[in-house]
């Protein structure tokens, strides 16, 4: 895959803490990626380990208060995302980062007509007119495999079935031919073979149009599927990343390994029982000084409790962990 | 949507019509008689006939049945020629009122304009002022302009308009002495000074109005906007680059605007008889007076009009209200 050209995004030690009046929580800690022109990163994460507040803090999409984004950096195409202005951000929004969200049955106004909504960041961004903004919807619309598009235009969301929504939000969010596209769990509220459809959309799309993806995932299949590199998350840092091969082949973190563990296995003999992560996801409130997952991993050891472990590399090039246990040799590293 | 409308309109009609029983057979039971107030010296025969002379001797049945044609085919014909001089021929006797001998009809069109104006003004100030400012205090929820908002919407909202009335008459005629504490429905407007003394005599009652309105629709536009700011699509409106103004003011207050159209458009008539109050208080001589006044004198054919007035009102406006939540959803579909 594209490998050692400039990355399209930077992120180096984000950190983002909501500050509640029940005290601070530190939704992302140092979390560091970057993207290369063409790629699709894949990031999974159990429920509440900061994906979806990582890739908003980015683009200024958390509501301020409470969310603080303090720290870090964010490159895109030689600016600091974080540093920009609101109003710079939002010629950022739309035009250069597209963003597709869980839930389209919801994402889409329910009043204004499917046209107007992929025509809004085309006037807004490109400069188009009326009439030239619609052209492009329609080529969009069929783009994302809507039959009839320019009669489609015209409809409501609610005359869309879900999958075709999300195919909506998609043309959405490709309309100005952004350089990264961030899917936030794009398919998790759709059935399964509508799933496969939309992958294969994605898939598609990137080999035409070449913009780098996100890719946020409960669904480990997915990932393996169509991400080039993996990123895993838990509690608001990063646990492992690495390429999809390595890490799926050769997961270093007991994290990863667990996560490995709990997808259940076709062509072997069913278990009696699904494989699950015991415990409960940490408490993001007070500042991380020690392994977040040291409570549930069976490796833990004193020196867990006392120091957060930073990414260290393992194996093939460009995998990294961070733990303390080292999975080769069965101790301490 | 054309369809839906005809056809409810069609369902309002034996709605209207049982409501017209409804009153018309309530009053005809109420205790009360027009000869009541008149002096204990007249003697029983005499009062016997003016009883039937105002119509009273027939069966109840039949007095509805010739209220009812007179309420809705001679009145609507006699207001239709006076108001175009085209004369659809509809001949007979009219609703007369037992007070002054005059027919209702005209009564009520010498009235309506008076409560039109105050009340209408009162109304449509109410809407300008709430909305921007349930549309603010929404957006910067629990800021000092939300907090002083909510404050007065409440205070607004729980002081009868015959408080609020009074304490502006007290303020500003009987202290400050700007504007005059009652309504002279005589005044007529023909220069620029009379013009500014017409407005200054609407000024209290339609403030006092617009007030207690202003402060029901503000709460609703509040709390939809409320509903509607933590809406998913507002988080799409925003990735894609939009202005936050085009984000608040087009997204959301779009979806916004749905229910509090619907409550406003049911709102209008209940306004008519809220003025009632505010009528009095401030001698505007319009409809709320008219019933207010008919109703201490017993005399029920004004009453029994007036009533039924705010009925149709009260049903048409239900109508208008769903049609227009049909016009504004799409999502509605009324087939
Ligand atoms: N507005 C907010 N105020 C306070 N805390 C928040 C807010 N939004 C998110 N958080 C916290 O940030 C943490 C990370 O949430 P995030 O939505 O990023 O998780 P996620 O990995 O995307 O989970 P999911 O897979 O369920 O989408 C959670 O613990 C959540 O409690
Ligand atoms: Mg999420």
């Amino acid at each position: 895959m594209p490998d050692g050209s400039a990355p399209v995004l930077d992120v180096r030690d984000l950190k983002t803490v909501f500050r509640t009046r029940a005290g601070d929580i530190h939704a992302v800690n140092a979390v560091s990626f970057d993207l290369r022109p063409g790629e699709l990163l894949g990031v999974v994460g159990e429920s509440g380990s900061g994906k979806s507040v990582t890739m908003m803090s980015l683009i200024g999409l958390l509501p301020t208060p409470p969310a603080d984004v303090c720290d870090g950096t964010a490159m895109l195409a030689g600016q600091d995302l974080l540093r920009m202005g609101p109003e710079a951000l939002r010629a950022v929004r739309g035009r250069d980062i597209g963003f597709v969200f869980q839930d389209p049955m919801t994402s889409l106004n329910p009043v204004f007509t499917v046209g107007f909504q992929i025509m809004e960041p085309l006037r807004r961004h490109m400069g188009m007119d009326k009439a030239q903004a619609r052209r492009r919807a329609a080529e969009l619309l069929a783009l994302v495999g809507i039959p009839d598009p320019e009669r489609r235009l015209k409809d409501f969301p609610h005359q869309f079935s879900g999958g075709m929504r999300q195919r909506v939000m998609i043309a959405i969010a490709l309309a100005c031919d952004p350089k990264v596209l961030i899917a936030d769990e794009p398919t998790t509220a759709l059935d399964v073979t509508i799933q496969a459809q939309i992958l294969e959309l994605v898939k598609e799309l990137r080999a035409r149009l070449g913009m780098a993806i996100i890719w946020i995932t409960h669904d480990l299949g997915v990932i393996a599927g169509i991400a080039d590199r993996v990123m895993v998350m838990y509690g608001g840092q990063v646990v492992e990343h690495g390429r999809v091969r390595d890490v799926f082949a050769d997961p270093a973190h007991p994290y990863t390994r667990a996560l490995l563990q709990t997808v259940p296995k076709l062509r072997e003999p069913r278990e009696a029982q699904l494989r699950v992560i015991e415990g409960q996801p940490p408490l993001l409130g007070a500042h991380p000084a020690a392994c977040p997952f040291r409570a549930r991993c069976g490796q833990a050891f004193d020196r867990c409790a006392r120091e957060n472990p930073a990414r260290r590399p393992v194996g093939a090039q460009g995998h990294d962990v961070a733990c303390h246990w080292d999975h080769r040799s069965g101790a301490p590293a | 949507m054309l369809n839906y409308t005809l056809r409810r309109l069609a369902f309002a009609v034996p709605t209207v019509l049982v409501i017209s029983l409804i009153v018309f057979l309530m009053l005809d039971m109420a205790p009360g008689d027009p000869t009541a107030s008149l002096p204990l010296t007249i003697p029983p025969e005499v009062r016997e006939q003016m009883r039937l002379a105002l119509g009273l001797g027939d069966p109840v049945l039949v007095r509805y049945v010739k209220w009812l044609h007179m309420m809705v085919v001679v009145e609507p014909s006699h207001m239709i020629a006076n108001a175009t001089g085209w004369n659809i021929g509809v001949e007979g006797p009219r609703i007369l009122s037992w007070q002054t001998r005059s027919p209702v009809g005209d009564i009520i069109v010498q009235r309506m304009p008076q409560t039109l104006w105050v009340v209408g003004l009162g109304y449509l100030f109410g809407i300008l002022i709430a909305v921007p400012i349930g549309v603010i205090s929404a957006y910067r929820q629990y800021s000092w302009f939300d907090q002083a908002g909510t404050f007065v919407s409440m205070v607004g909202f729980s002081v009868p308009t015959f408080f609020t009335g009074v304490v502006f008459i007290l303020i500003f005629s009987v202290w400050l002495g700007w504007f005059p504490s009652m309504y002279d429905t005589t005044h007529q407007v023909r220069d620029w000074d009379s013009f500014v003394f017409q407005v200054r005599q609407i000024a209290m009652p339609v403030a006092v109005l617009a007030l207690f309105n202003a402060s029901q629709i503000s709460r609703f536009m509040r709390a939809s906007m409320l509903d509607n700011l933590n809406q998913d699509y507002v988080r799409t409106a925003r990735a894609k680059g939009l202005r936050e103004k085009t984000v608040v003011l087009v997204h959301v207050l779009r979806n916004s605007m749905i229910p509090v159209v619907t409550v406003i458009a049911i709102g209008i008539p209940t306004v008519f008889t809220g003025a009632i109050i505010t009528e009095q208080i401030f001698r505007v001589n319009g409809l709320g007076d008219a019933l207010i006044r008919a109703i201490y004198v017993s005399d029920w054919p004004m009453v029994q009009t007036i009533t039924f007035i705010f009925a149709i009102l009260i049903v048409l406006f239900n109508l208008i209200a769903d049609v227009l939540y049909g016009i504004l959803d799409p999502r509605i579909r009324y087939d």
